[in-house]
């Protein structure tokens, strides 16, 4: 057998550890040692953990800091529940459904990614930042003044509420303004959630071990140096972004076809999403694929089992990233860390002997 | 008349936003960064207001004072923890991440101290109000005074920076830190003057926002402290006069919008502002283009 390389060996812990959290999640639930409680959150998770590992493509490998993630999910979300639902009677068999509506948002949220991606990657850091936060503001605010209805005419479209649709009798509001979508089918199951986070890591590792993997991370270590040896700055910059935008579309389908009702409100598609994503990445490292998953599992579970710190969760989530930052970055403390980490002493004894 | 009315609605709320904006612009010119816990510094400033006067029964005047003092200690303390040690980051990013770490944990804080409910909060302005053109203009108090104080705080800071040896450090350690040094100044010590101003101003700011529109809860600061920011980018991030002149259009921006086009998109017209001037004009309206030296 051929030696396998490191990256390759790597890359199959991950996967595996993805199977065995699965294993572990299913021994549990079909044990009965979960609460319901919990069992609710599984779907979620899976979602997360998706919006973890494509923002850390943005981050962690792009070296950009993108705070409209919650927006890409938003597009994906919205898109794959309209399609659902037009398609409820249509295409009875949820499965293939289900596969299209993935597909439908994640490219509805990809082509949105490129759009945004344009101009917004003309900027970097701060403006980066500040712009893709307008940009999530953007989208949501605009789910939320559109209204789409359907009758045997076609499809109706409106800004200011569902009479001025016209629909005719019989016609059916699709997109209710604030109100959202409601009835989307609940297509999504752990097993499909699972599966797909598989598909994403797939495509997110083979993408930073490819070319034009190495062509991003380049670019993130230095733009001029990159583009002086004939690097397509724009092109790579996109690229990333977008992945990582039709990514977090995916993980939008997986969670509006969890819910009954799905509107757009700042709590789950707004800034405080963007951010509690952001916590995930940062606390399992930047730019370690690995580390988001961890931290998207153990960040949305642990509040759940310490029940009575529910209060203090967002408070916890603050306090966990100006330390991660300090303790990683700060100069002082990674000087600190050289000098009293297990690995220098060992090194130091060696030389003594 | 309506008109003449949305435009000093929009300069009242351009006034708030230009007195965050200059806070903003002041921090961002000299530390380089970009404080986003500065929206969420004016919200506790409003609290603490807000508590001196019901609880203390301090004078309104009083309390503005003590909330001034209190944020300029808050945003001192801030810059010495969360960025200082972060100053020379190999990544530009780390002191973002952690500014973004620092708002939440300031909203976080004030959810529990002050609960998630809405609090009315009582105008502190003494001014009455002024009828113009026969009754058919009103000119709410507080408007005077927002508008005042946005150009006394103005020409108030230009004369600081030009006229002091402090400002003068400011803007050497803004051209460039290192030569500053070692000028002799104390470069440590002028970044967290900076960040004083910024958060007295915040404290101020947020008096005036919440008198004109009274109603504060945890989050109050997060959204104008994030169009305050785009008011700086639009006047030229580093510019006083830019921070003030972006910050007045983008008001009068605003409450146009909200008035004829529509009230649920006045936030996504705001935005859009942002994303037209960056992709136009990247250095803002009085912003110098900086070239990048390879």
């Amino acid at each position: 057998m051929k030696k396998m390389s490191k990256t390759t060996k790597n890359n199959f812990v991950t996967y595996l550890m993805v199977i065995l959290i699965y294993a572990a999640a299913q021994t549990m639930a079909v044990s009965g040692s979960m609460s319901s409680l919990m069992q609710g959150l599984l779907v979620p998770l899976c979602a997360y953990v998706i919006l973890a590992v494509s923002l850390n493509l943005t981050v962690g490998i792009l070296g950009e800091l993108s705070l409209g993630h919650a927006g890409f999910m938003c597009v994906g979300a919205f898109s794959s529940a309209f399609f659902s639902k037009c398609m409820v009677e249509t295409i009875p068999a949820a499965g293939v459904r289900f596969i299209l509506a993935i597909l439908i948002g994640a490219a509805s949220a990809g082509i949105c990614g490129i759009l945004i991606g344009i101009p917004v990657l003309r900027l970097k850091g701060d403006y980066l930042a500040i712009v893709t936060l307008a940009f999530g503001e953007i989208i949501k605010n605009i789910v939320n003044i559109l209204f789409v209805g359907k009758d045997s005419n076609g499809f109706h479209f409106s800004t200011k509420d569902s009479l001025s649709l016209g629909l005719e009798d019989g016609g059916k509001v699709i997109i209710n303004g604030p109100q959202g979508i409601t009835g989307t089918p609940k297509d999504s199951t752990f097993t499909i959630g699972i599966i797909l986070i598989l598909i994403s890591l797939f495509i997110i590792l083979n993408l930073i071990n490819s070319r034009s993997g190495r062509a991003i991370m380049a670019i993130r270590d230095n733009r001029i140096a990159a583009e002086s040896i004939g690097i397509n700055i724009t092109k790579y910059k996109l690229m990333a972004f977008s992945v990582s935008a039709a990514l977090a579309g995916v993980a939008g389908v997986i969670y509006a076809h969890n819910l009954a009702t799905l509107t757009a409100q700042p709590k789950n598609f707004g800034y405080n999403m963007s951010i509690m994503i952001l916590v995930f990445v940062v606390l399992g490292g930047i730019g370690n694929i690995r580390g988001s998953i961890i931290a998207a599992i153990v960040l949305t579970l642990l509040p759940e089992l310490l029940r009575g710190l529910n209060d203090y969760r967002m408070l916890i989530y603050a306090v966990v990233l100006i330390v991660m930052m300090l303790f990683n970055w700060s100069p002082k403390a990674i000087e600190w860390r050289e000098k009293h980490s297990l690995k220098s002493k060992f090194k130091k004894k060696a030389e003594e002997v | 008349m309506s008109f003449v009315s949305y435009l000093i609605n929009g300069v009242s709320l351009g006034s708030v936003y230009a007195i965050i904006a200059l806070g903003y612009t002041m921090v961002y010119g000299i530390a380089k960064m970009l404080n986003f816990a500065h929206g969420d510094v004016i919200m506790i400033g409003a609290y603490v207001v807000l508590t001196a006067i019901t609880s203390a029964g301090m004078p309104p005047a009083a309390a503005v004072l003590a909330a001034a003092v209190f944020c300029t200690v808050l945003g001192v303390t801030i810059e010495r923890i969360a960025y200082r040690p972060l100053r020379n980051a190999a990544s530009p990013l780390a002191v973002l991440i952690t500014a973004i770490g620092v708002s939440y944990l300031l909203q976080n804080v004030a959810l529990l101290i002050f609960g998630a409910n809405t609090k009315s909060f009582t105008s502190v302005v003494p001014i009455p109000a002024v009828t113009l053109a026969g009754g058919q203009l009103t000119v709410s108090g507080e408007t005077i005074m927002t508008i005042g104080a946005c150009i006394v705080i103005m020409i108030g800071l230009t004369l600081f920076i030009k006229k002091t040896k402090a400002g003068q450090a400011m803007l050497a350690v803004s051209e460039d830190k290192g030569a500053a040094q070692l000028m002799g100044i104390n470069v440590n010590g002028t970044i967290a003057l900076t960040f004083a101003i910024g958060s007295a101003l915040a404290a101020v700011a947020g008096v005036l926002l919440c008198s004109a529109y009274p109603t504060l809860t945890p989050y109050t600061g997060s959204m104008p402290g994030i169009k305050a920011f785009v008011a700086a980018v639009f006047g030229g991030i580093g510019s006083i006069p830019g921070a003030m002149i972006g910050g007045i259009l983008l008001g009068i921006i605003e409450v146009f919008g909200k008035a004829y086009i529509s009230s649920q998109m006045a936030d996504a017209i705001v935005f859009s502002v942002l994303i037209v001037v960056l992709i136009v004009r990247p250095a803002g309206i009085l912003g110098k283009n900086i070239q990048e030296k390879v």
